[in-house]
């Protein structure tokens, strides 16, 4: 038996797994019309490389990564480009962006798919084989693989897979690792190889003994698969790394510089598909949950309408509002006519009963609830009186940054204060004071600049009048 | 709406609920040692924080319903009307009760936002403005000289006058006539065969000193408490005295003596507990309630009064943002 850390503080919400778990991953039929937003991933928006109008087969790149940290966009299906606009997105600002839209032609045509053999391809080739194949974080985090995958000069001793799912309703990784596990295990072997880690550890919550047995069955030597006990948030990528491994990583610092990288179990899988098939991240795996008839996991093509998916899992008849992720960390969609991306790890559609409303918030009573139950060891309490009181230094002493808006301390506090809000606002201010300080040291720069200018200009007129004087008065003489 | 979308926690309410009800088992033994008149006396205390509390809210104009429900005001006047004697006249409790919850309370901020323990301010004031009345306390029902019925209480309470001598029906408290018989020189081994005292502390208040211990310990199973702020307090006044009773026990009453008597079970799970007035991180609750140890057994050995629990609650209470700061324990990442 592997040692296991603790951290402190986590919650136990209720689970509501078992409800989308009854049945394997169901394949919906192909929609009518896709929309794929160019911005799905951490940095860049990806660059538009196709036309309107314009037949694209399926896998067809049809947006190119921008820049080092970005990742390439691909047609989820063969079909026709209808438009590139400006479309609503699943993002909770309910701002639109620029999406691809096309109309597919049901023929389902391939491009020419290159596989390639890990072992004898070199670590770069094959980070570029992924940020062209569009892989990114499936967890929910849609950083760009490739770049994780660059361990520098840095020594990585442990390869982290994150099979936790420590969200309620959530259960995507999990039949994932039911049925797909040999997948998984060679994605990992590949990311080993990338990396040239010592080891490889699972980790998944002791609440999926399937998904465990299945791990177990297909990982043979090649890696560990260890059951971590179920508390929210342990499938935090800096949760798990500290049970798996003792390592705590510090907010602001890299994993890796402490020997550890960590990646979700879908994107093992899908580094396996690019690698191996040379298939680009086209679908995933999402878990339809709540207020619906028969909840469960979709394989849907990325930019699938989520209204089309909830069709799919027996639409309920008032619904029309959904969570997109878990009902820890997840947020309220703008609506329910937008597209699957990448980081769609769940819909989970909302009743009343299923969510019901929280009761006005009281005063803080101080009782500490919040402080205990904070696996980032932070003081929620005093979070919130400074970030109320618009005290934005205090509750940058505080830590506020170290936050990871898990939101255990609203989940227990009595007196109903939705904390996590604040410290959102919180951060969002600090960052637009110093996005503005920025802007004003500039404006100030420039400033400067151009009163030094003007003196100069000033002081070179006065020495020129001086030079033409003095010359006129030789001239006199 | 905004995630978390789930909850699950006992509301301000349920916690004070609890509270209450956890001191029901010391009421339930100050009735059967005492008799009624502490119910007398709690109803009186209820009434007057029920009136000044929702009063003060319709004055600072915030919503009156969801705040007298919350609990807080009732369990104020709770904690007053238990440290105070059952038998006063109706203005001495009524006072501090008003003074608790209008000055203590709402004029610093209201729930959450008072720096001192608001039942704890109200016994201050009463016992530096009403030093006789407040120490008359009634003497066990098995050692008065006379009977008190129902209506003789409720005479005595709102008309002040007694058919007989008051000292046929009150007595010192078991710590007070410690430190009287104590002045004359008396040695403690014969001070404590005098019949107030039982076997722990003094006949009948010890045995409501375990109904508070049994009510805390139900806080404590209910989670509404955590074990540091008890601990530290007890532990503390147990080790201070055991030292002193050790060093000179005619002059120091021992350590048991010291936990059974006087306020000391109360205030470890009751008043020191208060969240709002107390520190939140756990090494701070150790020091915090350290200090309310050593200064209740200073000013029971040294000072003035007879029991220190509210005097040192509020010192500490001044120290609290200060032991906050200096107890933050390190962040996620961040350990030494
Ligand atoms: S849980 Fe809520 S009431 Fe308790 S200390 Fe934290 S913020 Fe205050
Ligand atoms: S949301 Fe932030 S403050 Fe609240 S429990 Fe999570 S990490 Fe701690």
């Amino acid at each position: 038996m592997r040692k296991l850390y603790h951290f402190n503080g986590g919650v136990h919400p209720p689970q509501h797994k078992s409800e989308s778990t009854r049945h394997p991953i169901i394949k919906p039929p192909l929609p009518e019309k896709l929309v794929i937003p160019l911005h799905q991933h951490i940095g860049n928006t990806a660059k538009p490389v196709v036309s309107k109008g314009e037949r694209v087969l399926k896998g067809q790149k049809i947006g190119r990564a921008e820049g080092y940290v970005s990742s390439a966009i691909h047609a989820p299906t063969s079909g026709t480009i209808l438009s590139i606009e400006q479309e609503p997105v699943p993002h909770p600002s309910g701002l639109r962006d620029l999406c691809i839209s096309l109309e597919p032609d049901g023929m389902e045509e391939w491009i020419e798919l290159q596989p390639v053999d890990y072992l004898n391809t070199d670590p770069s080739t094959l980070r570029n084989r992924l940020r062209d194949a569009g892989v990114v974080g499936l967890g929910g985090a849609v950083f760009p693989s490739f770049i994780k995958l660059n361990p520098s000069n840095r020594k990585i001793r442990t390869l982290v897979l994150n099979g936790a799912e420590c969200e309620p309703y959530i259960t995507c990784d999990d039949m994932l690792m039911r049925q797909r596990a040999a997948e998984i295990v060679e994605g990992a072997k590949i990311m080993r190889h990338m990396l040239q880690a010592d080891e490889i550890l699972l980790g998944i919550e002791d609440n999926k003994p399937e998904a465990i047995a299945a791990m177990k069955a297909a990982s043979g030597d090649e890696m560990e698969v260890v059951a971590v006990p179920t508390i929210y948030p342990g499938g935090g990528a800096k949760q798990l790394i500290r049970v798996l491994t003792g390592i705590e990583v510090p907010a602001g610092e890299r994993s890796t510089d402490l020997g550890v990288q960590c990646f979700n179990v879908a994107t093992a899988a899908s580094v396996y598909r690019a690698v191996r098939y040379g298939e680009p991240l086209i679908s995933r795996i999402v878990t339809i949950a709540g207020n619906v008839a028969n909840p469960g996991n979709y394989e849907a093509l990325i930019g699938t309408m989520i209204d089309h998916l909830i069709l799919q899992a027996g639409k309920n008849e008032e619904e029309n509002v959904a969570i997109m992720g878990g009902p820890m960390m997840g947020f309220d969609l703008p609506s329910v006519r937008v597209p699957l991306v990448k980081a769609t790890n769940c819909i989970i559609v909302k009743s009343e009963k299923l969510f019901p409303k929280r009761p006005a918030p009281m005063p803080c009573i101080r009782c500490g609830r919040c402080a205990e139950s904070c696996p980032a060891d932070l003081q929620p309490q005093e979070l919130y009186w400074f970030s109320k009181a618009g005290n934005f230094g205090k509750a940058q002493e505080y830590a506020l940054f170290d936050c990871i808006e898990c939101g255990c301390c609203s989940y227990v506090c009595p007196s109903s204060i939705p904390l996590v809000q604040f410290y959102r606002y919180a951060k969002s201010e600090i960052w637009a004071q110093e996005r503005e300080k920025k802007a004003s040291d500039l404006a100030r720069i420039r400033h400067d600049f151009r009163i030094e200018r003007i003196e100069r200009e000033k002081r070179e007129k006065a020495e020129r009048l001086a030079q033409k004087s003095a010359k006129a008065g030789s001239e006199q003489e | 709406m905004n995630s978390p979308y789930l909850a699950k926690t006992p509301s301000v309410t349920e916690i004070m609920a609890k509270v209450l009800l956890a001191l029901i088992p010391a009421i339930a033994a100050l009735v059967w040692f005492f008799g009624p008149a502490i119910l007398v006396s709690l109803c009186l205390a209820s009434a007057t924080a029920l009136l000044c509390e929702a009063a003060m809210l319709k004055l600072r104009k915030r919503p009156v319903t969801p705040f007298l429900m919350d609990g807080s005001a009732l369990l104020t006047a709770w904690l007053l009307a238990l440290s105070i004697p059952p038998m006063g006249p109706w203005w001495l409790i009524v006072t501090g009760t008003a003074f608790a919850i209008v000055i203590a309370k709402h004029l610093y901020g209201g729930l959450g936002s008072n720096p001192f323990n608001p039942a704890m301010v109200g016994y201050a004031v009463l016992i530096i403005s009403f030093p006789v009345q407040m120490t008359q306390w009634l003497a066990p029902a098995s050692l008065a000289q006379a009977h008190l019925d129902f209506s003789t209480i409720l005479h005595y309470m709102f008309s002040g006058s007694l058919p007989s001598p008051l000292d046929a029906y009150t007595s010192a408290t078991p710590l007070d006539t410690l430190k009287t018989q104590l002045h004359l020189a008396k040695p403690i081994t014969e001070i404590m065969t005098l019949p107030i005292y039982g076997k722990m502390g003094g006949v009948g208040s010890e045995w409501v000193a375990a109904a508070y211990l049994l009510g805390g310990l139900y806080l404590l199973q209910q989670k509404i408490i955590t074990w540091h702020v008890p601990f530290a307090f007890v532990a503390t006044i147990f080790v201070f005295s055991g030292i002193f009773n050790l060093y000179d026990p005619a002059l120091h009453a021992g350590p048991f003596f010291e936990l059974a008597g006087g306020a000391t079970m109360i205030g470890a799970f009751f008043i020191l507990t208060d969240p709002v007035t107390g520190p939140t991180t756990p090494r701070g609750k150790l020091i915090f309630a350290s200090g309310a140890g050593f200064l209740t057994w200073i000013i029971r050995t040294y000072g003035g009064y007879p029991d220190g629990v509210a005097f040192a609650v509020l010192l500490m209470n001044i120290c609290v943002p200060l032991i906050d700061a200096y107890t933050q324990p390190p962040v996620f990442g961040k350990k030494k």
